[in-house]
């Protein structure tokens, strides 16, 4: 399993020109193996500069990349080899679905990493059953699956090329809730299950305080917080001048809690406000 | 008075990527769907991915003809194809991707497009294009160029790209389905701002139902068909039925409904962060 380290990691588009903008400044940062982070910043934060230089897909101005402590531009002509470890998913990956079949554009990734036909096979099987494709649908055309099909067999293409750290961008965007949620859960089974890193970017702070155990937070290029998601989401204040917002489920149990109501802090999702709600009202002998 | 009136609407097309071209290959989008909206009424039209709600949006400028029924804008039939401007300039249309929607190079200028279109003198696309950005409160960007901005503010200069016509509705499918936080915010506030001040009709198709409780009136379809219409409080309520049918209920609504189940007692299900803090204190005090 593979680590993922930054070291001042700078990038400058239209450098020494007028429109010299710096999209991503000076960050470092180190990801575990087995982590679920979240990446969160409003809209032209970095996010998506910062992940294409995870994969090596834009090359940084200034600053080192490091999977598993190796520099992945130290050999530039290999710098493909770190695209089949790191596995990037990019905003609505439905609409790069190509083959005539389902089956042969999930093969597509895994093909071209050199693997034998049988062993291909292996992965479509494995990765179409991770994000919960039926095997019927395989051998028919993407373009006549249903939104949310076209996603997952998205999904699946890069799934299936086994990245040590699998990182999505905007997975959710547009799926209705259930789409939403059914998706998040088969990520974060398909994490628990395989033990790797996983990447998530997301405008939904629902989603990321319900699946992650840490979150990044970008701002103006810059990484503004890296913590346990608990902790970033104790920051309201913080993240709302940032443009971004805590749960709706969160904002109500800090409001009642600086009212002098004794419920903890950090409570991110519905389950855990009713359980710690009745508890206190069980504790007081009221329910 | 009734501003859109959709009458037993269906709307079917023939799937061609299937070879046989037989009746069995006809697909069944709208399904006999009836509705009104009044003038100045605010819309939120929820519904699973595929349930049809974008085929209902293309059905309120005239982009689609109903197969069978009819759909009246502000009492003109949409099959009059004489009549396609009139409705266009009444209903606007707002999507997705602000990118896909802005055109030109200056913020005011893409304001600008839409009137310059319809042959608007131009003192009078100057006075709209002020008015509309105003509205939206954009106006200290005119000069900007548009990849310059925040999603939130791009689909904003959409929106007054489609006030300057002076529409009557406006029609927006997944207005924030691509923005962050403070971008949704801005957006809804703009919605709410036109509904309110402007008296702007509007059909709002979201996959958000925090957005949804600030609609006058909820409408759900589920398999072409309409499966619930009603108040919000009303719509909400019905926390299984919306689940069955791959919808949801704000957080606050589902912490409501969960706390109840488990024995607490909650008279209402909140729809908003402020009044479930409000009933929450009364029963944890």
């Amino acid at each position: 399993m593979s680590t993922i380290r930054v070291e001042n990691l700078c990038c400058t588009y239209g450098a020494k020109t007028p429109f010299e903008q710096h999209a991503v400044k000076d960050v470092s940062f180190t990801i575990e193996s087995g982590d679920f982070v979240g990446l969160i910043g409003h809209t032209g934060s970095g996010k998506s500069t910062l992940v294409q230089m995870l994969n090596g897909l834009i090359k940084p101005t200034s600053g080192n990349v490091y999977v598993d402590d190796t520099d992945i531009w130290a050999k530039p002509k290999e710098i493909r080899k770190v695209r089949f470890k790191v596995g990037l998913v990019f905003q609505y990956p439905e609409y790069q679905l190509f083959e005539e079949t389902v089956a042969k554009d999930i093969a597509f990734g895994p093909t071209n990493m050199g693997l034998d036909e049988h062993r291909v096979k292996e992965r479509i099987d494995k990765a179409a059953k991770f994000v919960g494709l039926s095997k019927d649908l395989l051998d028919k055309s993407p373009f006549d699956l249903s939104g949310g099909e076209k996603r997952r067999a998205a999904i699946a293409g890069v799934i299936a090329m086994d990245p040590d750290i699998l990182i999505l961008d905007e997975p959710t965007a547009g799926l209705d809730p259930v789409g939403r949620n059914v998706l998040l859960s088969q990520i974060s089974q398909y994490q628990k299950s395989r033990k790797n890193t996983v990447i998530l970017v997301s405008h939904s702070m629902e989603d990321v305080a319900r699946v992650t155990n840490k979150v990044m937070v970008m701002n103006k290029g810059e990484m503004a917080m890296f913590d346990h998601t608990q902790k970033v989401f104790a920051r309201s204040k913080e993240l709302t001048s940032m443009g971004l917002r805590v749960p709706q489920v969160t904002r109500v149990i800090d409001a009642l809690r600086s009212k002098g109501i004794d419920l903890p802090e950090g409570i991110l999702t519905v389950d855990k406000a009713v359980y710690e709600i009745t508890e206190l009202l069980k504790k007081e002998g009221r329910l | 008075m009734d501003f859109i009136t959709a009458n037993n609407v269906t709307f079917s097309y023939i799937d061609e990527d299937e070879q046989q071209l037989n009746t069995e290959n006809v697909k069944q989008v709208l399904d006999d769907i009836s509705f009104t909206v009044k003038k100045g009424e605010f819309v939120a039209l929820l519904g699973h991915n595929g349930c049809g709600k974008s085929t209902v949006a293309k059905h309120l400028n005239a982009m689609l003809l109903p197969t069978g029924g009819m759909v009246y804008i502000d009492g003109i039939d949409t099959k009059n194809e004489d009549e396609d401007f009139t409705i266009r300039k009444k209903v606007g249309l707002v999507l997705q991707n602000p990118d896909n929607q802005l055109v030109a190079s200056v913020v005011e200028e893409d304001v600008a497009f839409g009137p310059e279109n319809i042959g608007v003198e131009p003192k009078e696309i100057r006075r709209r294009v002020d008015l509309a950005l105003k509205a939206v409160d954009m106006y200290d960007y005119r000069h900007q160029p548009p990849h310059k901005l925040s999603g939130g503010q791009k689909q904003r200069v959409a929106i007054a790209g489609i006030i300057a016509m002076q529409p009557q509705c406006i029609v927006l499918d997944e207005p924030t389905a691509m923005l962050d936080p403070k971008g949704r915010d801005e957006v809804m506030n703009t919605i709410k701002k036109l509904n309110k001040e402007l008296n702007i009709t509007i059909v709002l198709i979201t996959h958000y139902m925090n957005e949804a409780v600030s609609a006058d009136r909820v409408i759900v379809m589920d398999e072409g068909k309409i499966l619930i219409d009603g108040t919000p409080q009303n719509v909400f309520s019905q926390v299984e039925l919306l689940k069955r049918h791959r919808l949801d209920v704000p957080q606050v609504t589902e912490l409501c409904y969960n706390l109840r189940s488990c024995g607490v007692e909650i008279d209402t299900l909140c729809l908003h962060t402020d009044e479930c803090i409000e009933k929450l204190l009364e029963v944890l005090r």
